[in-house]
């Protein structure tokens, strides 16, 4: 509820985690802060809907497994009620043949996995971890700038460089080449099955428009397994769908001090020549506010909240070549009883299911979204929630959640009921090669293109990221050079979402470290 | 030598000699003691290949006072950059095809016009639309803003700004081409000291410009042209040099920077202009064969080298495929990293990584050639016979998504239906390529790949593709077909088997940064120096990479030389910009 007796010092601008941790943690060092959400329920997201009578999925997000622990622990999310119904889930990649291979940490079973790979399998995950662990030291703070950068940056800087010389020679070298290279190469050079390179290709570019021989994946792969660092071996299931996290937070913001009014959009970031002084709502209400921190994405900050006009032309600009068409669509299925995919125990159907049968598979279905097309072969991240919270669905019956690569946000000639219509029907014939009966099951469905995102959750493009995470768009060109350490260049304006450093993905870094810049900045910004 | 040591040489050749009479039954002459010595003779340095690289490297060496000798497989030098009659009476550059690259510095230093290269620039080129419209590139500044103009006035205003934005990135990198790759991972001074320079080029930009920097290396050159521009055939004309010789799309990331490479070189000073060599690429061969033998070097060619001898951990020699050897403590591998490590060295001489990272080395074809005899000037629709335009190179793909689609059909292991080419027609500038009133045509088609689905180029294969080419350029020119006489096609299978160019990628090595500078052609070892004492590297697989640049040849004399602890003989960088 806004308090308008109170004088707020900070507005922050979208409910989504990032922003709501970043509230916390300003809120904590003592500042009166707002929260401002346009949609009812808080998350952002991650949330939960109740998308067919009685049926709740996870309506963006559908796994936790790159949530920092400190910030989880800062914000008590454990004490406001945030529980898993299961964690360390196992990934299989799923083969049409039934003879599936299972990822379970390091260890690899099923689809005839050669020794070779599994020794290949467990030196490269150890190779993985030690430069995701070296790339998480520049995480949890802010994206070092290379030349003007202060003290701080230097120490950042010196950390990272010093961390890759203790790597030794031969993994430095190795780092230098993987951190551009594209995914494809690398699982040729490694492994010989077919389905642990594609499920590991596909790890690296859910979310993204990249394909597996796009040079930048290998990043994308650092930043995905930031999980093993975070203390996560495999996804969790959040109980009550990932609207669930949103809550938590909601409650731990609160508990801190802070103000949340949902179901209020803001219609203006009000800007005085070059200073933010606070909001005007949908409903024509203005709050002031000295500071004003966004977790929407750039685009829709600068050009809806901000307004083009009111910042320079070399801004718009920037702004306007930050790449964030969205590529990931979401499937939902309310099912009458569990179907039955071949070779999967009901045990097994809980874990990550991928459909992807073969790198050259996935490549195929990113051609498609470069041409503004649908794939009729979809690459695929399944979740069946239920199996393990039986809390989304009546007794007995269950919820499938599918993210879908590749369906682009701007479909030539437009997504309309009837596309959608025939893309679902191809989704969902996809899946049912794998689980005959699925057809026979299926109570209700739903299908969210990237389009049906942005209109949701208020993401310009759908993106899941606020921006690509590709090489041109991280660290100090994230969202993009001049903004890179959550200032802009109106003055009292931040950033906070995955749309700046490190990224997206439910990890809670970009309102964490942007809190902490705000508070370093103190009276001065 | 004095008498004891001679008498003692003697002693032992006879003995040698001797024991061999008895395999051979036959009397020992002064012819074969001769010819023996003759084998038993010692270079300063063996170069192995006769590429423009190899013949830099050998040039350099030689005008330090070495003994060098320059091996070559075929019976005629210069590797991908040659002239070639395969027609009667018409000269092909059957591979290379423009000079651009080619370092002034070594064009000056070695004195390559004095032994005959002459590069004339040519000015301007056309990307043809479906609709029958054209996109005119015209060397002259204010001619091309009025064309760009003609299609988007926003465009012609963007151009000016793109080109800016272009032309920096050229200037940071062109100082870096004549000089060695720092090695990231070493403590030496020298490489410190380098890594420093590199820190305070790129610092002295401010942190806004070296951000640009980054993003321009890192992004796709569909994406940097999509910021500066809207209308599809101006993105789709200035695409094309993000993705000749690449196995990369154009929204494929790390294109941008492949741009550089196509605008980092200069003809006479004019950065970023191309023309062609007098007399075809082979000019540029025979001028650096010139200037090698000027300074007493030696060319051996039909001479393939089959095996680099090491002993004891040293580079010893070579032996050759006739059984022959030749020994020197310095062997210079010209041929490209998978050939080198994989083919012509022991696995055993080798440490265990190297092995992995020769095989790992990213080479893959994707271009191929139609090398096309005229018997007169095709007439091109849409443009008028005595355009300016005409001079210069033609493509016939206008939009990037068409660009795009046809590296979908090279990663879909089939060459490009509907093909990016640049084609040329140099006998409109340089009329010594073919008889008079007669032309020859350069086409060269992106995408090919090296295998179709995975297995060797067929007959038919091979037809398919010099159809989907000659349709194609038929579609803009109503009399072309009727004008051929001879055509030689070339995949990049052909390219392998004829020049020695792994799987047929141009570059000798994808341009992509997993595999550029301190990466090239892998980390560890892009200091020009091999895993092997006294061998050493001076291919395009090494720094600063593919074109016909000869720097790498050149950096890596001036890396022998300082080992050898010789004065150095090879220029640095002019940085005259």
């Amino acid at each position: 509820m806004i308090d308008l007796n109170k004088n707020y010092d900070v507005i922050v601008v979208g409910g989504g985690h990032n922003g709501l941790i970043c509230a916390t943690y300003l809120a904590k060092s003592g500042r009166k802060v707002l929260v401002i959400e346009a949609n009812q329920s808080l998350g952002g997201a991650s949330a939960t809907s109740e998308f067919s009578d009685q049926f709740s999925v996870s309506s963006c997000a559908h796994w936790l497994f790159q949530l920092n622990p400190d910030v989880a622990s800062d914000m008590g999310l454990n004490k406001q009620g945030l529980e898993l119904a299961a964690r360390d889930l196992n990934t299989i990649a799923l083969a049409e043949d039934g003879n599936h291979l299972i990822i379970d940490g390091d260890n690899l079973e099923g689809a005839g996995i050669s020794d070779e790979d599994r020794v290949a399998f467990v030196a490269f995950n150890k190779q993985i971890l030690k430069f995701a662990k070296l790339l998480s030291g520049a995480f949890n703070r802010r994206a070092p700038k290379l030349v003007e950068g202060n003290l701080t940056d230097r120490i950042t800087l010196a950390k990272l460089g010093l961390g890759m010389k203790m790597l030794g020679k031969d993994d430095m070298s190795d780092l230098m080449r993987l951190a551009l290279i594209n995914i494809y190469d690398v699982m040729e050079e490694n492994f010989d099955n077919e389905l642990l390179k594609a499920a590991i290709s596909l790890d690296s570019l859910l979310g993204s428009h990249m394909g597996p021989r796009s040079p930048n994946t290998v990043y994308g792969y650092f930043y995905r397994r930031m999980g093993d660092i975070y203390g996560f071996s495999g996804p969790a299931v959040v109980k009550g769908g990932m609207g669930a996290v949103g809550e938590a937070m909601a409650k731990a913001a609160r508990a801190s001090g802070v103000d949340i009014e949902a179901g209020t959009a803001v219609s203006k970031i009000n800007i005085d020549i070059d200073r933010a002084t606070g909001v005007t709502l949908a409903d024509g209400r203005v709050v002031d506010a000295g500071f004003v921190v966004s977790n929407a994405d750039p685009k829709t900050t600068f050009n809806k909240l901000v307004g083009l006009t009111n910042i320079e032309t070399g801004i718009a600009r920037r702004v306007k070549a930050v790449r964030m068409k969205g590529d990931a669509a979401k499937l939902h299925i309310a099912l009458d009883s569990l179907p039955t995919f071949a070779g999967l125990s009901e045990q097994q159907m809980g874990q990550r299911l991928l459909i992807a049968p073969t790198m050259n598979y996935i490549e195929k279905a990113f051609n498609h979204s470069k041409y503004g097309e649908y794939s009729a072969a979809p690459a695929m991240d399944i979740s069946i929630p239920t199996i393990h919270d039986t809390s989304l669905a009546p007794e007995g019956k269950h919820v499938m959640s599918v993210i879908v690569q590749f369906a682009p946000y701007e479909l030539e000639g437009g997504w309309n009921d009837e596309n959608k219509e025939v893309f679902k029907q191809l989704v969902i014939d996809r899946i049912a090669d794998y689980a005959p009966d699925l057809k026979d099951k299926i109570v209700a469905s739903e299908l969210l293109t990237p389009a049906d995102l942005e209109e949701r959750f208020h993401i310009h493009g759908g993106h899941w990221h606020h921006g690509e995470i590709s090489l041109d768009q991280i660290l100090t060109m994230r969202p993009f050079p001049g903004a890179s350490q959550y200032g802009t260049s109106v003055d009292g304006l931040f950033l906070c979402g995955a749309g700046t450093h490190p990224g997206g993905g439910v990890m809670g870094l970009a309102g964490h470290n942007a809190a902490k810049e705000i508070i370093k900045r103190g009276k001065s910004a | 030598m004095n008498n004891h040591s001679f008498l003692w040489t003697g002693d032992l050749i006879f003995g040698i000699l001797n024991s061999n009479i008895k395999k051979t039954e036959r009397r020992l002459t002064l012819a074969d003691c001769l010819e023996w010595l003759n084998l038993m003779k010692k270079y300063d340095a063996i170069i192995i290949g006769a590429g423009h690289n190899g013949l830099t490297n050998a040039a350099y060496l030689a005008k330090a006072g070495l003994d060098v000798l320059v091996l070559e497989k075929n019976g005629y030098i210069g590797g991908a950059t040659v002239s070639r009659e395969l027609y009667p009476n018409w000269k092909y550059s059957n591979c290379s095809y423009v000079c651009s690259l080619l370092r002034p510095e070594i064009i000056r230093d070695l004195e390559l016009p004095r032994h005959g290269l002459q590069v004339v620039p040519y000015g301007g080129g056309v990307t043809f639309k479906e609709n029958g419209d054209y996109l005119g590139a015209h060397a002259d500044h204010e001619r091309m803003l009025r064309e760009l103009a003609r299609h988007s006035k926003r465009d012609a205003s963007a151009y000016e700004r793109y080109e800016a934005d272009v032309m920096k990135q050229t200037r940071l990198i062109r100082p870096f081409l004549m000089r060695t790759p720092p090695d990231p991972t070493s403590l030496k001074p020298r490489d410190l000291k380098e890594l420093s320079v590199l820190a305070k080029s790129f610092g002295s930009m401010g942190e806004e410009a070296l951000a640009d920097t980054m993003r321009f290396w890192t992004m796709s050159i569909g994406d940097f042209l999509d910021e500066y521009f809207e209308t599809d055939v101006i993105k789709a004309h200035l695409a094309g040099s993000g993705i000749i010789g690449t196995a990369l799309g154009v929204y494929s990331p790390g294109t941008a920077y492949v741009l550089l490479h196509h605008y980092m070189g200069d003809v006479d000073g004019s950065v970023g202009a191309w023309g062609f060599a007098r007399g075809g690429m082979g000019a540029v061969s025979a001028a650096l064969s010139a200037s090698f033998q000027s300074f007493g070097g030696t060319i051996q060619c039909d001479a393939e080298v089959a095996q680099i001898i090491v002993k004891n951990g040293k580079a010893k020699g070579v032996a050759l495929a006739n059984g022959d050897e030749l020994y020197a403590d310095i062997v210079v591998s010209n041929l490209d990293p998978k050939r080198t490590f994989l083919k012509i060295m022991d696995e055993g001489d080798l440490p265990a990584d190297v092995v992995k990272k020769a095989k790992n080395f990213k080479i893959r074809g994707s271009s191929g050639k139609l090398n096309i005899a005229l018997d007169g000037l095709p007439t091109f629709t849409g443009l008028p016979k005595d355009s300016p335009l005409c001079l210069g190179e033609k493509h016939f793909s206008d939009s990037l998504p068409k660009m795009e689609r046809a590296y979908d059909e090279w990663k879909d292991g089939t060459w490009s239906k509907d093909p990016y080419v640049d084609m040329l027609i140099p006998t409109q500038i340089d009329p010594t390529m073919a008889p008079p009133g007669k032309h020859m045509m350069s086409v060269f088609v992106q995408y090919a790949p090296p295998k179709i689905h995975g297995g060797d180029w067929t007959a038919e294969d091979k037809a398919g593709f010099e159809k989907t080419v000659i349709d194609q350029i038929s579609n803009y020119s109503p009399d072309f077909k009727d004008l051929i006489l001879h055509c030689e096609t070339r995949t990049p299978q052909d390219i392998e088997n004829e020049v020695g160019l792994t799987e047929g990628n141009i570059f000798m090595g994808e341009l992509t940064f997993d595999q550029l500078l301190f990466n090239r052609p892998f980390p560890g070892y892009a200091q020009y120096r091999g895993p092997v004492k006294g061998m050493y590297m001076c291919s395009s697989g090494t720094h600063p990479g593919g074109g016909v640049m000869a720097a790498p040849g050149a950096n890596a004399a001036r890396e022998i030389l300082m080992d050898l602890k010789l004065t150095n003989t090879v220029p640095g960088g002019y940085d005259d910009d």
